[in-house]
């Protein structure tokens, strides 16, 4: 079987794997870092999302082996200790989750969309989470969140 | 997924021998549509040669009125590369259309035209402007590579290593997008060149085509005006659960007078 190296969330990691292994499931059943989800496994939901050298990547459209070398980040990686990332931060503060299945894929994505655009406007994010589904909130307090989270991370609060 | 050996391949001439050497080999680009295509078991391929690493297949190059697309180049670039928007607005345009923001970030120009799929965007703009792709062993026009549903002039193990855009005088893109896929249900990319106007629908048929009777209506009056009342032929249009044919038909119609309004 193939080993597989890679960085995620800043330590190095190797584990043995199938070709087939998706990195999701590598992230979820070897490293049991189990806060990417899987929600449709057919990459349209975005709960899987993660960062694979710094952009967005559905996780269940991807495979381990495609990571070799590759710097991962999941939603573990985000806070600080104790204290939250401002995205994560603001998510709780906007109210930005109901059932929070999708919320780390959403803060996953969104955070790529801050480091591109220090403040997005509502339009550029509800475009932007084009490939995020959620089934709770009807989006309005998620987009609240993220355009708070990317002026936070601007401001310098973190990030 | 069934399982298969993988192998990242090193350079395109490393990767046309691995895919040689395996018993029914694939290769492999950004993954959007190979991945979701083995986990529904719809291939099952020996072997998985994965280009990611060739770096001689990624990159923009912008020179003498071309711009030319390396096959490994993910969409997100070509959206938003300054010298695709200044040379082909329309290029840049279509490709951030493309999907969502994480096919974006991995999808391929060379992925998406070597799989062809019939309502994908990119396979509009190759025939629009009247590319050429670049592949390993020659060059072929886009009107010659796009051969039918899914499938390409290209030859077994051939591989796609670059697009090459000639600048339009102007050109626009515009699409009825399926709201949940961002596919198009109907995508019309019209460009006025130094050949003449081009007219070329994706998503309505099971391959790109060009509409010839809106070319020649506006190869005399470049204007939204000259389509008014032009509608696609129903005949042989792809009907599903998302549009009939005859929507589609009028779709064609509605979409290719917005691209000539866009082109200003």
């Amino acid at each position: 079987m193939p080993t597989v190296n890679m960085n995620v969330n800043g330590e190095a990691v190797s584990g043995e794997v199938e070709s087939r292994t998706l990195l999701v499931q590598f992230l979820r059943e070897t490293l049991r870092l189990t806060g990417t989800h899987v929600g449709c496994d057919t990459s349209q939901c975005g709960a899987c999302v993660v960062h694979v050298n710094g952009v967005s990547a559905k996780s269940c459209t991807m495979l381990a082996v495609q990571c070799e070398g590759a710097d991962v980040t999941t939603i573990e990686g985000l806070a600080d200790g104790d204290a939250l990332h401002p995205m994560q931060e603001a998510f709780r503060d906007n109210h930005g989750l109901q059932c929070g299945f999708c919320t780390p894929g959403m803060i996953m994505s969104a955070l790529d969309l801050a480091n591109r655009n220090s403040a997005p406007s509502e339009q550029e994010v509800r475009d932007w989470l084009e490939g995020n589904i959620c089934r709770c909130t009807g989006y309005h307090n998620i987009v609240k969140s993220i355009m708070a989270g990317a002026r936070a991370m601007a401001a310098g609060q973190g990030g | 997924m069934h399982d298969f050996t993988y192998h990242a391949a090193g350079s395109v001439a490393d990767a046309a021998a691995k895919v040689a050497g395996g018993e029914d080999a694939v290769l492999m680009a950004g993954g959007m549509t190979l991945l979701p295509t083995l986990k529904q078991r719809l291939a099952q391929p020996s072997d998985v040669v994965d280009l990611a690493a060739v770096a001689e297949l990624r990159g923009i190059q912008v020179s003498g009125g071309a711009v030319t697309v390396g096959a490994m180049t993910v969409h997100d670039a070509v959206a938003n590369s300054s010298e695709v928007a200044a040379a082909i607005p329309a290029l840049a345009d279509v490709a951030g259309h493309i999907g969502d923001p994480q096919v974006r970030n991995r999808g391929t120009i060379g992925g998406s035209i070597a799989n062809n799929d019939p309502a994908a965007d990119y396979p509009a703009a190759l025939v629009g402007l009247g590319a050429t792709v670049c592949t390993d062993r020659r060059e072929i026009a886009a009107d010659d590579f796009f051969t039918g549903m899914f499938e390409t002039a290209l030859d077994e193990g051939e591989i796609v290593t670059a697009v090459r855009f000639p600048a339009p005088e102007t050109a626009a893109y515009v699409k009825f997008p399926n709201p949940a896929s961002r596919y198009a249900i109907v995508g019309v990319f019209v460009a006025r060149t130094a050949g003449g106007v081009r007219v070329a629908v994706t998503g309505a048929a099971g391959c790109v085509y060009r509409e010839t009777a809106m070319e020649a209506a506006l190869e005399g009056n470049f204007s939204a005006a000259a389509l008014e009342g032009m509608t696609a032929s129903a005949d042989d249009l792809n009907e599903d659960i998302h549009a009939s044919a005859e929507y589609r038909a009028h779709l064609v119609g509605v979409m290719a007078r917005r691209a000539v309004a866009a082109c200003g």
